[in-house]
């Protein structure tokens, strides 16, 4: 469970304050996919930021699975990260000079997995995405929509419990957005927390909840299309997966 | 993946960037190796000429320069050959043997070596007594090839046939001259008109003797057509005599001679080995600064462009130790790439332009190995450590759209 309590973030830019995150309170529990919208400047992304351990906040705090992230050190927060997070960004963030699967096993890297078992996770994951075939492309030889492929293979290359996506369909053209939606959907089902910041109101519609940020702080919450009176009518099939995918977690735990 | 392929691919992506930053360390490292090396060889080459000859007097003309101790009697002035008799005659202690010599500069075959006249006992008595190593060979290590001595027995048949006899149609011929002629034992070779039977071809030496025709000093003065000079009397003295004022008295004797030391004139090498090592240490304090300059500026240019890049590894969970390994390993890279490089050409330059610069042969010195690459692989860690700790608390908020 991701929670905020009560988070602040205030900083000084060119000599004025500026509040970022004004007494935000959030609590995301497991399995959940959130979508947090807002206008530009609204605190979007310094709430993802903080959620993911990155931007320490000026006031209260913020907890994953009942641990205070901040009262971790920066290298604790780290570790947190690599084995708990998977990130998504809206430029994608490749290392430009990697191939598309040493892209993917950074994180493998990261955790201490050995050579032949990063090649091979990276495989199956590159498999997954549908780039079997530009496993050893760089990001330049890549179309816009396989980089960002690549970004998801990595985010779930250390099979991450949560994931926070930032705008990850802004750069995208709209098939290749629902491509990218459909994925964090899946993953969702699988048991993973999503959490997505976005400008796309049909990208966050696709989410459980909408929450809406203005002025740094949650002005207000409404169910997403796959939110518990959307999901209703799902299948059962998928409900069937959601169960399954949840206990594989709490096994793996 | 693995750190190296993370560091070495950023490397060959980006290698035009760091090419300035490596011919700085590189070029530096070559200059200072090179210098180094034929620095070493020709210090090593004075002391042992010091070692060998220290005990040796020259007698000159007064208008003689002191520039190699070998071609001191090429000089083209002369003293009379007279003072080879005050000098015998003199009570002079601690004289062992003299050796009086006249050379002339010959045309063979439009290619142009020295005639040189000796008095056949006294000079080869005394070249003989030099280092035991034979006549005219210049003594073991002074920077000649060891190999490249020759035959023990021409030389000592050499010896053998000289010391007794050297007729006026009979002369011995150095290792190049015979070279280029294509002259062997039993030969006759016309020179200056007249006719000589080569009665020995020397051994290889290393010293411009190798370029010289011996013949007997009388008939040399006769083809000078100059009367009974000479250039240079070599005085093979004793060490002990020497110290205690030989040369004064040897100038008292002879007051319109100059009389010197090999020790004055190895002072001018000794003089050049020193220049060189200084300027050895300057380009040390100028790779220093320059080299340092340049890869720590370039270090600072690659962390700011890397930013991105790092928050990204940093959002992955790449902590802050990592990203100052991977800048410290890709300087450790430079720096190790440098000194080896640096070494190779280093190493190179000195062997071709040692002998042309300072007169020696260089050899390589496998220990310069491990300066040049110590030095290169401590100045850009050195000069990389900030940068590098730069990068490893960079913030990672750098990586999102917004903040």
């Amino acid at each position: 469970m991701l929670k905020m309590e009560n988070v602040s973030k205030t900083y000084r830019h060119r000599g004025q304050l500026v509040t970022a995150l004004n007494g935000a309170n959030a609590e995301i529990p497991e399995g959940d996919f959130v979508s947090i919208v807002g206008p530009s400047g609204s605190g979007k992304s310094t709430l993802l930021l903080m959620l993911g351990g990155m931007l320490s906040p000026s006031g209260g705090r913020v907890l994953l699975d009942d641990q205070s992230i901040y009262d971790l050190n920066s290298d604790g927060r780290a570790c947190l990260r690599k084995q708990k997070i998977g990130f998504v960004f809206q430029t994608f963030n490749l290392v430009p000079y990697l191939t598309a699967s040493e892209n993917v096993q950074v994180p493998l890297y990261l955790v201490g997995r050995d050579n032949s078992s990063q090649q091979a996770r990276a495989e199956e994951l590159l498999t997954r995405v549908g780039l079997s075939d530009r496993m050893h492309h760089k990001p330049s030889e890549l179309s816009v929509g396989q980089q960002q492929r690549v970004a998801l293979a990595r985010m779930l290359a250390n099979d991450p419990a949560v994931i926070l996506a930032d705008e990850p369909t802004g750069n995208l053209d709209p098939e290749t957005s629902q491509q990218v939606i459909d994925f964090l959907e899946e993953v969702n089902v699988e048991g993973r927390t999503v959490v997505m910041v976005t400008h796309d109101p049909r990208a966050a519609a696709r989410a459980k909840r909408i929450l809406r940020l203005d002025c740094g702080a949650i002005v207000s919450e409404k169910p997403g299309r796959n939110g518990r009176h959307a999901t209703a009518g799902r299948s059962e099939l998928m409900l069937n997966r959601v169960e399954h995918a949840t206990d594989r977690r709490i096994q793996r735990r | 993946m693995k750190l190296r392929t993370l560091v070495l691919r950023e490397i060959f992506e980006r290698k035009s960037q760091l090419l300035t930053s490596f011919l700085a360390i590189l070029l530096g490292i070559t200059v200072i190796v090179s210098i180094k090396n034929i620095t070493h060889y020709s210090e090593k080459a004075v002391a042992l000429e010091m070692d060998s000859l220290g005990a040796n007097v020259l007698v000159l003309p007064k208008s003689s320069t002191l520039q190699d101790y070998y071609a001191a009697d090429m000089q083209g002035d002369t003293i009379p050959e007279e003072y080879v008799t005050r000098l015998a005659m003199s009570d002079l202690a601690g004289l062992d043997n003299l050796s009086p010599k006249l050379s002339l500069p010959v045309e063979l075959q439009g290619k142009t070596f020295t005639l040189t006249g000796i008095l056949p006992k006294s000079e080869f008595q005394a070249k003989a007594a030099w280092s035991g190593a034979g006549i005219f060979s210049r003594p073991v290590g002074c920077g000649a090839s060891v190999g490249m001595m020759g035959s023990e027995d021409k030389k000592t048949l050499a010896r053998k046939r000289v010391i007794d006899t050297l007729n006026d149609n009979e002369v011995l011929v150095g290792a190049d001259v015979a070279g280029k002629l294509g002259l062997k034992e039993a030969d006759t070779m016309d020179v200056l008109g007249r006719t000589f039977s080569v009665t020995a071809i020397l051994p290889q030496t290393g010293t411009v003797d190798d370029a010289r025709i011996f013949a007997h000093l009388h008939v040399v003065q006769d083809l000078s057509k100059k009367g009974p000079v000479i250039n240079a009397i070599e005085v093979i003295g004793c060490c002990q005599e020497i110290s205690n004022g030989l040369v004064d008295k040897i100038n008292r004797l002879l007051p319109d001679a100059k009389v010197v030391t090999i020790t004055q004139i190895a002072a001018s090498q000794i003089n050049i080995n020193r220049m060189m090592s200084n300027l050895s240490l300057m380009f040390l304090v100028i790779i220093i600064f320059v080299g340092g300059a340049s890869i720590a500026n370039y270090m600072y240019a690659n962390v700011f462009e890397r930013r991105r890049e790092i928050g990204t590894l940093m959002a992955l969970g790449a902590n802050s130790g990592l990203v100052l390994r991977i800048f410290l390993l890709k300087a450790l890279i430079l720096g190790v790439a440098g000194g080896i490089g640096g070494y190779v050409i280093g190493t190179i330059l000195a062997v071709v332009l040692g002998p042309k610069l300072a007169g020696v042969i260089v050899l390589p010195m496998p220990l310069l190995a491990l300066l040049a690459v110590g030095v290169s692989v401590a100045l850009a860690l050195v000069a990389s450590y900030f940068p590098a700790r730069r990068a490893a608390r960079l913030d990672p908020c750098a990586t999102f759209q917004e903040v």
